[in-house]
């Protein structure tokens, strides 16, 4: 257990590491911007003041999604986008980078993602975006890890654990038997696969988010929440047994049942309403903290600078030093916050299921609200 | 509050995006599917049958320990068993042969006793055959000094008496 306990310690140190230059990596990105902000050609569009530094600006361009991955600014590695016009009824495919096909077929690169150019047509954007790509770049480490892990178990039939199935080891008998057997009992088993990738899924996603250039804020997206929230929501109300159905729709004091049931119905919407809120906010939430503090060495850098007509070093290092130490402290918690929302969302699916599927006559819905 | 609400907006972060989520639901489950089947299942069913096999291990470890601490009571047992069958053995051995001893003691005593009876009453027997040919030499030697003395009294009284001297003289009584 001790060696399980130092090879994590190892893991979350690697990934620290990651973080602390992740901060560093971020402010030359952010220094990047900050002089391109101040440039003519983007004065119009993104700092319309005239060089003024706009934080909110920046933040958003990097919590959101982006038709192009950006590693610094200026360096984009194209992205293929594919458009669909609801208003004319047209598909377009074209590469980011590629302007003129994009404008041939009436888009442009608006704040990082590809819009129509004329206003008020409603479009629906299939692109592999910054997201998607960082979807499948956790998918295949997912892919290639757990069957890394497969074969060893086959292979090693019986005996201890070796690398990185000692390392994963702990934390998927850690689902197993305190996320899915206490709240599924014997049904557990049946579970296991969803709650396994559920659970792996949002904590790799989470873990490359804090990840700089590489990283994208995949799980702090409403859209990746909400299909997760979604399918956790459809399993439920699937799997969902006669008593599950006989408490919502008929409540035990029947004369309370026109106040009850509308209740009831509506718990059926809030549990997955709740895992998609909780995940996006958390992951969402860390991000702007982060990029927000970094913003601090800009902010000071300005106002010192505007202070003394001059570009101002000095402003820049009092950011950096208030910064700094509290980016790390920040990622450092972020990572955390991973772990720990990957294991929210995975145990109240558990819990959620294992309500609706429970064999006996209580009143599960009063456990669940205790849960919410 | 206008670039909150406009449309690259924050507002923009809280509308799910029909495109991200369809991908994502696409890669999910594709992955769902995959991992749950490919590898979770298999690494699932891999960590029971090593949990039950290392139940099954201890369990039989313990029956092994258990089995083993009855035999060494059982032997100790017998061991005590050996050990008091031993000192009775011996009890006995030594018992028998204090018997034997006494009793060739007793017979070489009663034998030893006959034997000096016997020959006490040899030796009686012989003293009186002794006794009994003494008497009879000693009739015959006075019958035969008699004898003598009869005839010599004839000559002379003083001749007699030193003839009866001279006789006894050379007659031995042994």
């Amino acid at each position: 257990m001790k060696n399980y306990i130092y090879k994590l310690g190892l893991l979350l140190a690697a990934v620290f590491t990651l973080s602390t230059t992740n901060v560093a990596l971020a402010n030359e990105e952010a220094a990047a911007e900050v002089v391109t902000l101040e440039a003519p050609e983007h004065a119009s569009e993104q700092a319309p003041s005239g060089g003024k530094y706009k934080p909110t600006s920046m933040i958003l361009h990097h919590v959101g999604d982006a038709n192009h991955f950006t590693l610094l600014h200026g360096i984009n590695i194209p992205l293929p986008c594919i458009m669909y016009n609801i208003t004319t009824g047209t598909l377009a495919t074209f590469m980011s980078s590629n302007h003129e096909a994009m404008e041939a077929a009436g888009y442009h690169m608006h704040h990082d993602r590809v819009k129509p150019i004329e206003e008020g047509q409603k479009v629906i954007d299939f692109s592999i975006t910054r997201n998607v790509v960082g979807l499948l770049i956790a998918a295949t480490l997912l892919l290639v890890i757990f069957f890394t892990i497969k074969n060893a178990y086959v292979t090693r039939k019986g005996q201890a654990p070796k690398g990185l199935q000692s390392l994963l080891e702990p934390i998927i008998i850690f689902v197993r038997d305190d996320v899915a057997k206490q709240s599924l009992g014997d049904r557990a088993d049946y579970y296991m696969p969803y709650l396994m990738t559920v659970f792996f899924f949002i904590w790799m996603n989470n873990m490359l988010g804090l990840i700089p250039i590489l990283g994208s804020n995949v799980t702090g997206n409403i859209a990746v929440t909400l299909v997760l929230a979604l399918i956790t929501g459809f399993i439920i109300n699937i799997k969902a047994n006669k008593a599950y159905w006989k408490h919502i729709l008929l409540p035990e004091p029947l004369f309370l049942a026109p106040i009850l049931i509308p209740i009831e119905l509506l718990s059926i919407i809030t549990k997955p309403v709740t895992l998609m809120v909780r995940l996006f906010a958390n992951i969402l939430a860390g991000h702007i903290i982060v990029l927000s503090l970094i913003s601090l060495i800009f902010i000071f850098g300005k106002a010192a600078g505007d202070a003394m007509e001059s570009q101002s070093m000095g402003g820049v290092a009092a950011g950096a030093a208030v910064a700094i130490p509290f980016t790390i402290f920040i990622s450092v918690i972020e990572l955390l916050v991973a772990f720990v929302q990957a294991f929210i969302f995975t145990m109240l699916s558990a819990v959620f299921i294992g309500m609706a599927t429970e064999e006996h006559h209580a009143h599960p819905a009063h456990e669940a609200k205790g849960h919410h | 509050m206008f670039t909150l609400l406009s449309e690259g907006g924050a507002i923009s972060l809280i509308i799910p995006e029909a495109g991200l989520a369809l991908w994502s639901l696409i890669i999910f489950v594709i992955l769902w599917i995959i991992l749950g089947k490919f590898a979770f299942k298999p690494i699932t069913a891999a960590l029971k049958e090593r949990e039950d096999s290392i139940t099954t291990a201890l369990k039989s470890a313990e029956a092994a320990k258990n089995e083993m601490a009855s035999l060494t009571a059982k032997n100790e047992s017998l061991l005590n068993e050996a050990k008091e069958e031993r000192n009775k053995i011996i009890l006995e051995a030594k018992n028998a042969a204090e018997k034997v001893r006494t009793d060739i003691i007793a017979k070489a005593e009663a034998e030893a006793s006959v034997k000096v009876q016997a020959a006490l009453r040899e030796i009686d027997n012989q003293k009186k055959a002794a006794i009994a040919e003494i008497r009879n030499q000693v009739g015959a030697v006075a019958l035969d000094i008699a004898e003598k003395v009869i005839r010599k009294e004839l000559k002379g009284n003083a001749e007699q008496q030193a003839f009866v001297n001279e006789m006894v003289k050379t007659t031995n009584l042994n």
